[in-house]
């Protein structure tokens, strides 16, 4: 009854085309961002900014990047981890080698090198497909878990193999209270997102959508393999890699090769797989569901009263996680988007029977 | 040269450990079509299993640690194995049937870290030593040769033989008997198969407990070499590389690839490591799979992917 576009009459073509064209929708997200933006760094506590907040946008923005990837060009990737490592290291390297160098333009940096990475390592995907392009991205993993542990470049030369990103700051402004960080990881999740959501609205995006569907029949068509797929893994690895400089700069502060092991390539898969794929949205959900589900699992066993040692409470944790996984893949296998639309369509006829 | 050879000699029967592990992913994807993610994980529940059975066992039976606990606790384990096979057809297989490749492989990974987590819950979470009675001290061979003969390690060389008895038995089984038959018609084409009264849930349930009981030798003889532990689980991802490079869908293929990544992975460390600073052994072998992928697809033996718009 209310979310209906009833009276809602466009007038001219970039009305028509616009991200949310039902009035409501608009509504809701100026609610959401203004929500975001003002009060919430107003009245939230530390401990929730730092457990919750910036990792919840920082994989947000990871799943984006690797939804680009997977969910909207088809190509499977399980070397996430790597492309998160090679931003965080390069815009750590270029933050300390260059005098004077600013935060964003480190992080830009730092995007821009995993972009030639995730290229150079997107090659195989123009040879080989499905599950054996999964098992080769793996080589991206590993090799690069190597580079970190092993070439004394990659780290500065630092002696126990760990780097820390010094005080963070902009123009003039000192990023280091959470709330500071938690603006500085939501606005730029706000511009990357945009930039993504226009993109996979192009024909670029159409493009890749075609390769995931039929690449062949894409081919025949007149669309060129080579640009589609290397340009997916171009935009995913630039946008995860910014998501991995600000892993390491924000969230950790200092952080060691095993911060982007092959475990956080999985978890990012989950994430948009139970987010779902070829969704905006979808990394969204994937990346809140991912962050809150641990934090839902150590305290309500605490407020059922029920004593867990830690080692097992991990241990129900992985279970509870993978048992999750299962039923969300058996359940609703496109996802918590999908959820989240059909109660959108659901919601244009309520409270009315048809 | 005596060198060279030892280092062969090594790396082939890694190779041909790997081999069986890769046994195990090929075994579910030719049957099921799902790429078994969770193959690492039934390693490690396996031979914690196994590991646990065999201390419980004597205690609840009054007697002695040896040979006989051993044997019950590895029937036990195999059981233990068949329950988890079926119990996975029944709660996840039977309602993903016709899932995308990206779904299955998820489920599986779901049930990777459920078994993670489920393992060491039930068994406990320490180091457990399996004591088979594999004698651990190196012997020397062809002393005649070389100087002092090459050093072969006698664990090796009978889990190879392990490995190689355990490929004979799987090939019976699939060339003469009538469940082998079964097995390999589901390979060629489930609907084909099912249309003509080959139960496939059933034959996916028997799959899987193969693919437990792969696991399990395979758990049993890593467990003895390196202990029960969680880095168990990660053996897997060594054998994904000669999974890819013998084709996912090739028995023969794994071994071939097997070998051939165990003597490259080994052969590079001693020879190329050192100039690289040392340390390639983790990830030489997926860059010898991918250089062989680039050149043929579908891995050395694996079916030819023909794409029809």
């Amino acid at each position: 009854m209310f979310y209906r576009e009833n009276g809602q009459f466009k007038t001219s073509y970039a009305a028509d085309q616009q991200i949310f064209p039902i009035a409501q929708d608009r509504i809701a997200i100026l609610v959401i961002l203004l929500l975001a933006f003002v009060v919430v760094p107003m009245s939230v506590s530390d401990y929730t900014f730092q457990a919750v907040l910036i990792p919840f946008l920082i994989m947000a923005l990871a799943a984006l990047g690797l939804n680009i990837l997977v969910g909207y060009c088809g190509q499977i990737s399980l070397g996430t981890g790597a492309f998160m490592a090679v931003g965080a290291y390069a815009a750590y390297n270029l933050q300390v080698r260059i005098e004077g160098m600013p935060l964003l333009l480190s992080l830009l940096g730092g995007g821009l090198c995993s972009m030639a990475f995730g290229v150079v390592f997107g090659l195989p995907s123009l040879r080989i497909r499905g599950l054996y392009l999964a098992v080769a991205t793996l080589a991206a993993q590993f090799f690069m878990d190597w580079l970190a542990s092993r070439a004394p470049w990659v780290t500065n030369n630092s002696s126990s193999g760990s780097v820390s990103a010094g005080q963070l700051s902009i123009g003039g402004w000192a990023i280091d209270t959470p709330a500071e960080k938690y603006l500085l990881c939501l606005g730029l999740l706000c511009v990357l997102g945009l930039l993504a959501k226009n993109l996979v609205r192009s024909a670029t995006g159409r493009n890749w959508m075609a390769m995931r569907d039929m690449d062949v029949a894409a081919s025949v068509i007149g669309i060129r393999p080579v640009y589609a797929k290397l340009s997916a893994f171009a935009v995913s690895s630039f946008i995860v890699g910014i998501a991995g400089a600000l892993w390491g700069f924000v969230h950790l502060g200092a952080w060691e090769p095993a911060a982007f092991s092959l475990d956080r390539s999985f978890q990012l898969l989950f994430m948009i797989i139970i987010g779902g794929l070829g969704s905006i949205m979808g990394s969204l959900f994937g990346a809140a569901f991912f962050v809150l589900l641990p934090l839902v699992l150590t305290h309500v066993p605490h407020w059922l009263g029920l004593p867990l040692s830690t080692a097992s409470a991990t241990y129900i944790e992985h279970m509870i996680f993978g048992a999750l996984i299962v039923f969300f893949l058996i359940v609703e296998p496109h996802g918590l988007a999908r959820l989240w639309s059909t109660a959108k369509q659901k919601l244009r006829l309520w409270p009315f029977p048809h | 040269m005596a060198f060279f050879l030892e280092t062969l000699f090594g790396g082939l029967m890694v190779g041909m450990l790997y081999a069986l592990v890769a046994l195990g992913f090929v075994l579910i994807f030719k049957a099921s079509g799902v790429f078994n993610f969770a193959q690492g994980a039934m390693v490690l529940f396996s031979a914690l299993a196994m590991a646990r059975f065999s201390e419980w066992i004597p205690q609840w039976l009054g007697m002695a640690p040896g040979m006989l606990g051993n044997l019950l606790a590895i029937i036990v384990a195999l059981a233990l194995m068949v329950v988890v096979a079926w119990l996975i057809e029944r709660l996840a297989l039977r309602h993903l049937v016709n899932q995308e490749p990206i779904t299955l492989l998820m489920a599986t990974l779901g049930i990777a870290y459920l078994l993670d987590g489920l393992g060491p819950l039930i068994f406990g979470s320490q180091v457990y030593s399996i004591d088979v009675g594999m004698p651990k001290d190196p012997i020397f061979i062809l002393d005649g040769m070389f100087e002092g003969g090459l050093l072969v390690s006698q664990e090796d060389l009978y889990s190879a033989g392990i490995a190689a008895l355990l490929v004979v038995c799987l090939a019976l089984f699939f060339q003469k008997t009538k469940t082998g038959r079964a097995l390999r018609a589901v390979a060629d084409d489930h609907q084909a198969a099912q249309s003509i009264g080959i139960p496939l849930s059933r034959i996916w349930v028997i799959v899987w407990s193969v693919a437990g009981g792969v696991a399990l030798v395979v758990g049993i003889i890593w467990g003895s070499k390196l202990g029960v532990q969680f880095s168990l689980s990660l053996v897997a991802l060594k054998a994904l590389p000669v999974v890819i490079l013998g084709g996912l869908t090739s028995i023969p293929g794994a071994i071939v690839g097997g070998l051939i990544i165990g003597v490259g992975e080994k052969l590079s460390e001693v020879y190329i490591g050192p100039m690289v600073g040392g340390g390639i052994e983790t990830w030489f072998a997926y860059g010898l799979a991918l250089a062989f992928l680039l050149v043929r697809p579908q891995g050395l033996f694996g079916d030819k992917i023909i794409d029809r718009v």
